[in-house]
């Protein structure tokens, strides 16, 4: 399961509406279970609307900013700008580290859709994204 | 060269799970290969074949990158701290 505040969720779903028409993406801070405590944003060093890459600046200075704050870089969100919002074949192989959780927005249909998953060996299994104030 | 090494949780279960580790050596490149020595299963997620810097890796010596610093051959001093970043990608294509 994926928690966050609504404020993190509307930071997160604006920094892929600025990205437009490129995919958008960041890092999300918090713990490992999946509570959200920051949304970091980062330039989608890809400079593309079909792949995104972190800024390695963004993930140094984030992983910094969590050991400081005592939480962990818990996963990472990117929007596709025309499919939905499951993990592509690109998503599923690059994907880092199976104790993080995937965010992944589809700017598809209106309104826009925001999912999460866990990738393991390649099997994808979505969790529920609950959104607190 | 005695240097400490940040370790992402990704590659802590293939490298003995600790966060940060002390390492020797007088360059990255010197750095990394004891590392692929000492854990072999990382061996291919961070030095290619011809022993440059795999691309999706990011390595940084305190602030820096070291793409910029020369790569495997960016040197490292006493008490520098290196950090391993696999590089986070994906995207609907």
């Amino acid at each position: 399961m994926l928690t966050l505040r609504s404020s993190d969720r509307d930071t997160l779903l604006a920094a892929c509406v600025r990205a437009l028409p490129n995919e958008g993406c960041g890092l999300l801070l918090g713990t490992l279970e999946g509570v959200v405590r920051a949304v970091v944003a980062s330039e989608n060093v890809a400079d593309s609307a079909k792949v995104y890459e972190i800024d390695p600046k963004v993930l140094l200075r984030a992983y910094r900013r969590a050991e400081e704050e005592g939480l962990e870089v818990l996963g990472v969100f990117h929007s596709h700008t025309h499919s939905e919002a499951y993990p592509s074949p690109t998503d599923v192989a690059q994907a880092p580290d199976p104790a993080w959780h995937y965010a992944i927005v589809s700017f598809a249909h209106r309104p826009s859709v925001l999912r999460s998953y866990r990738i393991e060996n390649d099997l994808v299994t979505e969790e529920a994204v609950v959104v607190v104030d | 060269m005695s240097a400490v090494l940040r370790i992402p949780t990704v590659l802590r279960p293939s490298m003995g799970g600790a966060s940060v580790i002390a390492v020797e050596g007088s360059t990255v490149g010197e750095v990394l290969l004891t590392l692929t020595t000492t854990y072999p299963a990382i061996k291919g997620q961070l030095l290619n074949a011809d022993g440059t810097l795999h691309r999706f890796l990011n390595v940084y010596v305190n602030d820096d990158d070291v793409r910029y610093l020369g790569g495997v051959e960016a040197l490292i001093a006493n008490d520098d701290e290196i950090t391993l970043l696999p590089a986070v990608a994906g995207g609907a294509w």
